[in-house]
């Protein structure tokens, strides 16, 4: 029997044996190259886990490194969308120096002035401002690139030198500080975070959202007679999603506020503390909930509207966008006054987290906003690239910066290490991209 | 051929220029209704760039275009939409990160009362279309560049016919294609006819040529040779128009005819 050639049946099986896996891709439509990322995202948490003798994978490092994420990722969504139209801002970290100067000078000088200081409206107005700021400044980018036909690279090359100066005109270089307390919140820290209970509420709806989406989708496919996905696969994303939002929630919620801070508060509050200590969780921070907010639009902007399917058959192939009637340049337009409107976002979270505007503020983060939107799979030849991805791409770049800080490596070496890793995945993910077509 | 139908197209003495190159040069040329003209010559001739006048993916520097009559303003490929005016353009012009039912409605999208895409509406609907012009095709998730080139083709074709298109220009639909595609596509030019679409057909095929237009017009160094219905002329006369620019006595010459001696 076993030298007789194997029959049909028994070949069908091996070979659907083979291929479970890739059955199971197909089955849930998962992206197999973000599932490649997160898997090196988990790799590189567990080396500098194991390395830093369990250091790594705390709540306290890991709640810290989404706080850190949060302004590059931020950016990272809109620089999606302008590589993916063959483009590229190299002024990102300059407006974001900039616009923050400007929005700390207006909080302190008079905004507090006419609101009186300590009024919750200066946040408001000030990151209003800031806003409108970035979006006039990417507006202005954006026609010199789109309508006066020069080089992206150039133009943002001059924003780059021409907005870092006038951050330092603004205040003569010097530091503004301190924030309204209201703005502080923006940059995390106990008070700007939103604590347990909300926290859970986030994730309650999180899960819903993520359910209600596969529902949809599935009541969408039903209405036009499209193949379905089977309901194991549908019930398998349901639950990897809900379960990743719960943990990352559990995770935020172990954190505890530090000894001083809750003895402060205890007392401000005539609150008793008892015999064990009082345990008040962090929770998610709010940076890190505008993220995800930013992440959450910017994919639907991407995904959904009109206007993000513009930028990406634009950068497929731009002659044919023209073609069709697309009015290229006012997309192009568009596409660098949300880039300046997000680096306002990113500009008020940080200087809210560092209590301050500084002149230096946003130096080099240009470079890391590119390296996280390519790392997150955005392709510099145009065309393909995911909001997702890219605030991935930053969780990766922030977690070898953190990661390495842990362990005591000196700073120049991180840069060593940080240039070669986004050579290395570029790499790797052209020699994914080459087989997989 | 039937003269007595209107004339959907007139183009009269349209010119354009880049640099000191005349590439289009006084040329004119009409199209009726239901009637497949085809327009003829070497690279460079300037068939292409006189179409995309027409399609307004170029803007002429002069000349007259008259859509059913009435004198019609168009300066990019949106005005030439409006009016009716669908091309098939020899690149295709396919966005090829995107999938099929994207660039079928690239422009146009369909929306949802919340004015966000409907993906589904859109991509119904291409199944349709798709579904008549190559029944074998199921590949609608993939991005376009993963398709053969028949396959791009109907997707530049459907494009074309699914906006109900009056007047269809196709440079060289069929370059790409293999002999049982190429039939296909000769197959929806007769049947598009029948319903009473007016086609500009830019081919290098005599032969196709001769087998769907109704008349040909020959374009030579940007000027427009001569035209003549196909029943007038033989393929010899047609070869001597493109080669050397001569017109036989079936055809009505044109600025760039070489008189003769």
């Amino acid at each position: 029997m076993s030298d007789q050639e194997p029959t049909a049946a028994a070949l069908g099986a091996r070979q659907s044996e083979e291929s479970a896996l890739k059955r199971f891709f197909r089955a849930t439509e998962v992206d197999t190259r973000m599932l490649g990322m997160l898997g090196a995202l988990l790799l590189i948490w567990v080396a500098f886990h194991l390395l830093s003798d369990g250091r790594f994978l705390t709540p306290r490092n890991l709640w810290n490194l989404s706080v850190q994420t949060s302004s590059v990722a931020i950016m990272s969504t809109g620089m999606v969308l302008i590589i993916v139209t063959r483009h590229i801002d190299l002024s990102v970290g300059s407006i974001l120096g900039f616009v923050a100067m400007i929005m700390g000078v207006s909080q302190t000088g008079f905004l507090a002035d006419m609101f009186g200081s300590g009024s919750t409206l200066i946040w408001f107005f000030a990151l209003l401002i800031g806003m409108c700021l970035g979006a006039l400044i990417g507006a202005l980018h954006g026609v010199i690139i789109a309508y006066l036909g020069v080089p992206a690279f150039i133009v943002t090359l001059g924003g780059l030198l021409v907005w870092r100066g006038a951050a330092w005109w603004v205040t003569s270089g010097q530091t503004v500080a301190p924030m309204d307390p209201t703005f502080r919140l923006m940059g995390g820290g106990p008070y700007g975070s939103i604590g347990a209970f909300w926290s859970w509420v986030v994730a309650a709806i999180a899960c819903a959202g993520i359910v209600s989406l596969l529902y949809h989708g599935r009541r969408n496919r039903t209405r036009f007679k499209f193949p379905q996905r089977p309901v194991w696969a549908e019930v398998t994303l349901a639950a990897v999603g809900c379960g990743s939002v719960i943990a990352a929630v559990a995770v935020a919620n172990s954190y505890p506020w530090p000894k001083g801070i809750v003895k402060r508060y205890a007392t401000a509050n005539n609150i008793e503390i008892p015999e064990g200590g009082l345990f008040i969780a962090h929770g998610i921070a709010v940076p890190v909930l505008i993220a995800i907010c930013v992440g959450i639009v910017m994919t639907f902007i991407a995904t959904r509207t009109r206007f993000g399917r513009y930028v990406f058959a634009m950068g497929g192939n731009p002659e044919a966008a023209e073609l069709a009637g697309i009015n290229t340049r006012w997309v192009t337009t568009k596409i660098f006054i949300l880039m300046g409107i997000l680096c306002a976002i990113a500009g008020a979270i940080s200087t809210a987290r560092l209590n301050a505007s500084t002149n230096a503020q946003g130096t080099l983060d240009e470079l890391l906003v590119i390296a996280a939107a390519v790392i997150g799979g955005t392709s510099l030849g145009g065309g393909v690239g995911t909001i997702v991805g890219a605030m991935i791409g930053a969780v990766v770049m922030q977690s070898l910066q953190s990661g390495m800080v842990l362990l005591g490596v000196d700073a120049p070496f991180q840069n060593v290490v940080v240039g070669i890793v986004l050579v290395l995945a570029v790499w790797l993910d052209g020699l994914y991209r080459r087989r997989s077509i | 051929m039937q003269t007595s139908a209107p004339k959907v197209v007139e183009m009269q003495d349209c010119s354009i220029a880049f640099g000191g190159i005349h590439a289009v040069d006084h040329a004119s040329l009409d199209l009726h209704k239901g009637e497949v003209v085809a327009l003829l010559g070497h690279n460079g001739a300037g068939k292409s760039t006189f179409i995309k006048l027409l399609s307004g993916a170029y803007k002429r520097d002069s000349g007259t275009i008259r859509i059913r009559g009435e004198e019609a303003t168009i300066n990019n490929p949106r005005d030439a939409k409006a009016y009716g005016i669908e091309t098939i353009y020899q690149t295709l012009a396919l966005a090829d990160n995107v999938d099929t039912a994207a660039n079928l409605y690239l422009g146009r999208e369909l929306r949802t009362p919340w004015g966000t895409l409907d993906d589904g509406a859109m991509e119904s609907h291409a199944r349709e279309v798709m579904g008549r012009l190559n029944p074998r095709f199921q590949r609608f998730k993939e991005p376009v560049k993963a398709l053969s080139g028949g396959q791009r083709q109907s997707v530049a074709i459907a494009r074309a016919i699914l906006f109900n298109a009056q007047i269809l220009i196709m440079d060289e639909p069929t370059a790409a294609l293999g002999p049982q595609e190429t039939a296909q596509v000769g197959e929806l030019i007769k049947q598009l006819k029948e319903e009473g679409i007016s086609i500009f057909l830019i081919s290098h095929d005599i032969e196709d040529v001769f087998d769907l237009a109704d008349r040909v017009a020959v374009m030579k160094n940007g000027q427009m040779v001569g035209t003549a219905p196909v029943s007038d002329v033989t393929r010899d006369e047609v070869l001597g128009m493109i080669i050397l620019g001569k017109c036989p006595p079936g055809a009505t010459p044109g600025p760039g005819a070489v008189t003769h001696d």
